[in-house]
C-alpha cells in the first residue's frame, strides 16, 4: 500500500484505500464496520446529481504554484479552471510574489481530435507556452477525453525532453477515473513528488504546512509563523503561492502538518515514505482540542515542549475566557454538518466542545484509511468521544439528500464547506455558515470567531427567514416525504 | 500549429446547459462525467431555483466508459422525474458519453408519454463552444417542444426577444429586462423566456408571436430561421445590443418600422428619454472631458455581441475612436465575415479593424504594440485588467471571466445602460490619478 513516488499514475483513493461516496448510518455503525472489516460497504445511488471530478481539484491546486504552467489536454470547458488564475494573482500579489511566469493554456481539443488523435498538437501548445511564459516546471493535465482515447502523454513528455530543460509531467487527473474528487489531489501530489521535489542535501527548520489557502484570511499567517516562531521552525505553506524552487526542498524540512488530512494525506505520507519527513498524526488545529493536540505533537517532534506551553498559556488567558461566554449562550443548541470528511469530523469536535449538540454529519466522500494504513486520526476521535451516536451518512455532494434530511432535523445552524452548499438551508429559514477558510476555527482565537458566528447567525436570522419566505426547493412533495437515503441500495 | 487556447474566455458546447437553466423550472440532466456541470457553470449564475449541484447528472465514471451508460441515464431521468419539480427536463450529452456512443435519442424517447416534456440534445464538449451550444438548446426546444403543443392563433403585438447569452455573459439578465422594457415602451408586447418567474409560460407563446426579434450579431440567428421554417414567424436580425441614446433610439426607431408602427408617438418617447439622458451628459461633461488620464481610442477585447455594443455606444455616442476589435468567443467561421462588416459601419465613415482569435496571450501582445494615442482603453474580461494595467490605461470588465465587480440586475443596453456604462468607466479612469 505504499506510496511509489516514482510510478505513472498514483491510482484512484477508492482502488488505494476502498473510499466511498454513498452510505447512511450512525457513528456506531461506522465504528463497528470498520473494527470488523477495516473498512465502510460500499452503497448505490440509483438518483444522483453533479458532484464534482479529479481535474477540477488537481488542477485548481496545481494552478496554485506561482511559477508552473498547465497545459489541459481536453475540450474549452475541462479549461475554465483557468477563470482562477485572477484571484490567485491577488493572493501572490498580498504576500508580494511574482506570479507573471504562470500560465494555464488550452488544446481545444475538437471532435477531429478525438478520431485522429492530437498528441502533435499538445506538444506544440506546450512549446508555445513555454516559449511565451518561461515557467520553472509544465504540467499535462489529463482530460477525459484524452483519457478515454488513449493519448500517449508520457510519450509525449520523453519526446519533450530534448527540447525544453525544465521539468514537464502528467497529471493524470481523467474525470471518470474515480468518482472522488480528492483523488485530484491526490493526482496533483504525485506530480509534485514525481517531478519536482528533490532529495534532500540537508535538514531545515522547514514545516510544510499542507493546506489551501497560505493562511490569508484573518491574517492567520502571522499567528502560524509566530506559534512556529516559538519552535524555532519555519512555514513552507502548500501549496498556495508556492513556488517550484520551494517545492523542489519539500524533502529537507523537519515535519509535515496539514489543516485538512483528506486534502494533505498523500503528500504528507509521500514526503515521509520517501524521504523520510515526519508527517505529525494529529487531529487538525481547529478548535482548542485539536491545536493543543497538533503543536504539541510538533513541539515533541522538535524538544520545545515547554517554550510552547508557555506560549499556549499566555494565549489560554485572553481567549479562553471569552469562548466560556459563548460556550454558556451556545450549549445545547443543534447542529448539522456537511463537508469533506476530515473537516467535518474536525468541526463537529469543535462544535462539540462548545456543548453544540451535532444531530447529523455527512462527509462529500469517506476515507476508512489513509495510504499508510491508518485510521483519520479526526474520525477515530469522533469515534472514542462523541457525546451522542451521531447520524452519519455519505453524501457526494447530493443536495437532494441533504436537504431531506435538514428538514427532518430541523437544525438551529447547518454548516457546509463547498461552494454552493451552505446556502441551500438558508432557503427552508436554517442559518447556514459556510465555514470556506480552512483557519476559520484556527487556534483559540479562530476557536472565539467561529463560535461567536455561529451565535450571531443564530440570532439575526433576518436574511435567511426573508429569503425562506420567497424562494421554494426545486423538489416533488413526493420526495421531500421519502425517507433521505431512499434511493441508495447495497452495491 | 492550430490556435492554441490561452486564457479561456468561454467554455464548451455542453454550457448550453446555463440556457437551460435560465428558464425558470425547465430542469437540465447531464449525462457526462460528474465534474463537467461545475466547469461549464457560468460565471454570474450562481445559485437560483437550481444550482450546478441540484443538477441532476448519470455522473460518468470508469463502468460506463466500459459498458456504456445508457441504462444509467435512463434511471436518472426516471427519478429526476419524480425527484425535481419541474417543468421542462432537458437531457445534455458530454463528451464521455458521445465518445462511448450512447444513444440520447431513443433513451429520451422512452419517456415521450412522460408527465412532463423530456427532450435532449447533444453537447459534447469537442464540437463547439457555449455559444453554439445555446442555439443548439434552444433548436432541440423548438423541434421537439415548440412544434408538439397544440396550434394556437398568433398574437397581435407579441415579440420574442433573443439575443445576450445566459449565463455566460454576465450582464444578460439586465440586458434582456431593458430589452423587454424598450419593446413594451413602443407598445409591442416582449416576451422572453429566460429569467425570473417566465418559464414554460412564455416558453409556450413563443409560436404565437408576430415576429421574432434576435439582438446579436451571430448567436440565435439558427434560432429565428428555424422558428421562421416551423412557425412562419418573420424575424428582424438587429446585429447591435443598444447602449446610450444614439444606438437606443437608432434601435426603437428600426423595431418600430419592422412592426408597422405609427413613429410619431415613438419620436415623443425617445425625445423624453434623450432629454433625461443629455441632462445627465451635460451635468458631467467635465468629467468626461476635462481629466488628465481617460483614453481617448480603445479595444474592445470581448464577444462580438459585446464587442460591437460597446463599440457603438464609444464611437457613436460618445465620440472615441476604435483601434482594434478582438473577438474571443471562437465565432463560427461563416459568421466573420458580415460581423467584420459591422465594425464598419460607425458615423463619419469611422472603421475599426476586427481580429477573431482565441489566443489571449496574442491580444495582448498586439494591443502592447498598437499605439493609442495616449492611454488606451481596454474593454473586455478580467484578464486584460493586467495589460490595461502595464500601459496606464483604463480599463472596464464587460465580459467572462468577469470576477472584478458583482452584478446582480444592472445592465449596459437602452438609455439607462449608456448612463451606467459610464458611471462604471469613469469609476475606473478616477481611481487613477487625475
Amino acid at each position: 500500500m505504499a506510496i511509489d513516488v516514482e510510478s505513472k499514475i498514483c491510482g484512484s483513493r477508492e482502488s488505494r484505500v476502498g473510499s466511498i461516496t454513498a452510505y447512511a448510518g450512525t457513528l456506531s455503525n461506522v465504528k463497528e464496520q470498520l473494527d470488523t472489516h477495516g473498512c465502510v460497504g460500499e452503497q448505490k445511488r440509483c438518483f444522483s446529481q453533479a458532484a464534482g471530478c479529479a481535474s477540477g481539484c488537481a488542477l485548481a491546486m496545481m494552478s496554485e504554484i506561482n511559477d508552473i504552467a498547465i497545459v489541459h489536454h481536453g475540450p474549452s470547458g475541462c479549461a475554465s479552471i483557468a477563470a482562477i488564475k485572477p484571484a490567485l494573482d491577488l493572493l501572490a500579489n498580498a504576500i508580494g510574489r511574482d506570479r507573471s511566469h504562470f500560465a494555464y493554456t488550452c488544446t481545444d481539443m475538437t471532435e477531429a481530435d478525438t478520431v485522429f488523435g492530437s498528441t502533435d498538437k499538445l506538444r506544440e501548445v506546450v512549446l508555445e507556452t513555454y516559449r511565451r511564459y518561461k515557467p520553472q516546471a509544465i504540467f499535462i493535465g489529463a482530460s477525459c477525453v484524452s483519457g478515454i482515447i488513449g493519448e500517449d502523454l508520457e510519450g509525449v513528455i520523453d519526446e519533450l525532453k530534448e527540447e525544453i530543460d525544465i521539468p514537464v509531467g502528467v497529471i493524470h487527473c481523467e474525470g471518470f477515473k474515480s468518482k472522488i474528487w480528492a483523488s485530484g489531489f491526490d493526482a496533483t501530489y504525485h506530480a509534485v513528488l514525481k517531478y519536482i521535489v528533490k532529495p534532500p542535501k540537508r535538514k531545515t527548520n522547514k514545516v510544510n504546512i499542507i493546506g489551501f489557502t497560505a493562511g490569508m484570511a484573518w491574517n492567520t499567517r502571522e499567528d502560524i509563523i509566530k506559534i512556529l516562531d516559538v519552535l524555532d521552525l519555519e512555514p513552507t505553506f502548500l501549496l498556495a503561492a508556492s513556488t517550484v524552487e520551494e517545492l523542489e526542498h519539500l524533502s529537507e524540512a523537519t515535519a509535515s502538518i496539514t489543516t485538512c488530512s483528506t486534502l494533505s494525506s498523500y503528500l504528507g505520507i509521500g514526503l515521509e515514505t520517501a524521504y523520510g519527513v515526519p508527517f505529525i498524526r494529529s487531529l487538525q488545529p481547529h478548535g482548542i482540542i485539536g491545536y493543543e493536540d497538533l503543536f504539541s505533537k510538533l513541539a515533541k517532534l522538535v524538544n520545545k515542549e515547554a517554550e510552547l506551553e508557555a506560549y499556549l498559556q499566555e494565549e489560554r488567558e485572553i481567549y479562553l475566557p471569552q469562548i466560556e461566554k459563548v460556550k454558556e449562550k451556545l450549549i445545547g443548541k443543534r447542529a448539522m454538518v456537511a463537508m469533506g470528511p476530515n473537516l467535518g469530523a474536525n468541526i463537529a469536535r469543535v462544535l462539540q466542545e462548545f456543548g453544540v449538540i451535532v444531530e447529523h454529519l455527512t462527509a462529500w466522500h469517506f476515507d476508512s484509511q489513509y495510504d499508510d494504513g491508518t485510521r483519520p486520526q479526526a474520525l477515530q476521535y469522533l469515534l472514542d468521544n462523541s457525546p451522542n451516536d451521531i447520524n452519519y451518512s455519505v453524501n457526494h455532494l447530493q443536495n437532494f439528500e441533504f436537504m431531506n434530511i435538514l428538514i427532518r432535523v430541523k437544525p438551529d445552524i447547518f454548516l457546509s464547506r463547498h461552494p454552493d452548499s451552505a446556502i441551500w438551508s438558508m432557503k427552508i429559514g436554517i442559518p447556514g455558515y459556510c465555514v470556506y477558510d480552512e483557519y476559520n476555527v484556527f487556534g483559540y482565537k479562530g476557536t472565539l470567531r467561529f463560535g461567536k458566528t455561529i451565535l450571531d447567525l443564530i440570532t439575526n436570522r433576518s436574511f435567511t427567514e426573508n429569503l425562506s419566505k420567497h424562494v421554494r426547493l426545486p423538489y416533488t412533495d413526493w420526495w421531500l416525504k421519502q425517507q433521505p437515503h431512499a434511493f441508495l441500495e447495497k452495491a | 500549429m492550430s490556435e492554441i487556447l490561452d486564457e479561456p474566455r468561454y467554455v464548451c458546447a455542453l454550457g448550453g446547459a446555463q440556457s437551460v437553466q435560465a428558464i425558470y423550472r425547465a430542469v437540465p440532466i447531464f449525462h457526462s462525467g460528474p465534474g463537467c456541470a461545475a466547469r461549464v457553470s457560468g460565471s454570474s449564475s450562481g445559485t437560483g431555483y437550481l444550482a450546478t449541484n441540484t443538477f441532476p447528472c448519470t455522473n460518468i465514471a470508469e463502468t460506463e466508459v466500459i459498458f456504456g451508460g445508457e441504462g444509467k441515464l435512463y434511471d436518472i431521468i426516471e427519478n429526476s422525474l419524480k425527484v425535481i419539480d419541474g417543468d421542462l427536463f432537458v437531457v445534455l450529452s458530454g463528451c464521455t458519453t458521445e465518445i462511448v456512443g450512447d444513444d440520447l435519442e431513443q433513451v429520451v424517447g422512452d419517456f415521450k408519454d412522460a408527465d412532463k416534456p423530456v427532450i435532449s440534445v447533444n453537447t459534447p464538449g469537442f464540437k463547439g463552444t457555449n455559444y453554439e451550444g445555446h442555439e443548439w438548446v434552444v433548436d432541440a426546444i423548438i423541434n421537439q417542444y415548440l412544434t408538439r403543443l397544440p396550434k394556437g392563433e398568433k398574437i397581435k403585438g407579441l415579440v420574442n426577444i433573443w439575443g445576450p447569452v445566459p449565463s455566460h455573459d454576465p450582464y444578460w439578465i439586465g440586458d434582456l429586462r431593458e430589452l423587454e422594457n424598450l419593446i413594451r415602451e413602443i407598445g409591442l408586447t416582449p416576451n422572453i423566456i429566460f429569467g425570473e418567474h417566465r418559464g414554460i409560460k412564455n416558453l409556450n407563446k413563443v409560436p404565437l408571436a408576430e415576429f421574432n426579434l434576435l439582438v446579436s450579431p451571430w448567436v440565435g440567428l439558427n434560432n429565428v430561421k428555424l422558428l421562421e421554417e416551423k412557425f412562419g414567424t418573420p424575424y428582424l436580425h438587429y446585429p447591435t445590443l443598444p447602449s446610450g441614446a444614439h444606438e437606443t433610439s437608432a434601435f426603437l426607431r428600426s423595431v418600430a418600422q419592422f412592426a408597422k408602427i405609427d413613429l410619431a408617438p415613438i419620436e415623443e418617447i425617445i425625445a423624453l428619454h434623450e432629454e433625461e439622458y443629455y441632462y445627465h451628459l451635460e451635468r458631467n461633461v467635465s468629467v468626461f472631458f476635462e481629466n488628465r488620464t481617460a483614453s481617448k481610442m480603445f479595444s474592445t477585447v470581448s464577444t462580438a455581441s459585446r464587442a460591437l455594443s460597446v463599440a457603438k455606444f464609444l464611437v457613436n455616442d460618445f465620440g472615441l475612436m476604435p483601434n482594434k476589435q478582438y473577438i474571443t468567443e471562437n465565432v463560427p467561421v461563416e459568421h466573420q465575415d458580415r460581423i467584420a462588416g459591422y465594425f464598419k459601419e460607425f458615423r463619419y465613415g469611422v472603421e475599426a479593424e476586427t481580429i477573431f482569435t482565441t489566443d489571449g496571450y496574442n491580444i495582448q501582445e498586439q494591443i502592447e504594440k498598437e499605439y493609442y494615442f495616449g492611454p488606451p482603453l481596454i474593454v473586455g474580461s478580467i484578464f486584460e485588467k493586467k495589460i490595461a494595467k502595464k500601459l496606464n490605461g483604463n480599463f472596464l470588465c464587460v465580459s467572462s471571466p468577469f470576477q472584478q465587480k458583482v452584478v446582480l440586475h444592472s445592465s449596459y443596453v437602452g438609455y439607462h445602460g449608456g448612463l451606467k456604462f459610464l458611471e462604471d468607466l469613469f469609476t475606473g479612469v478616477y481611481q487613477t490619478y487625475n
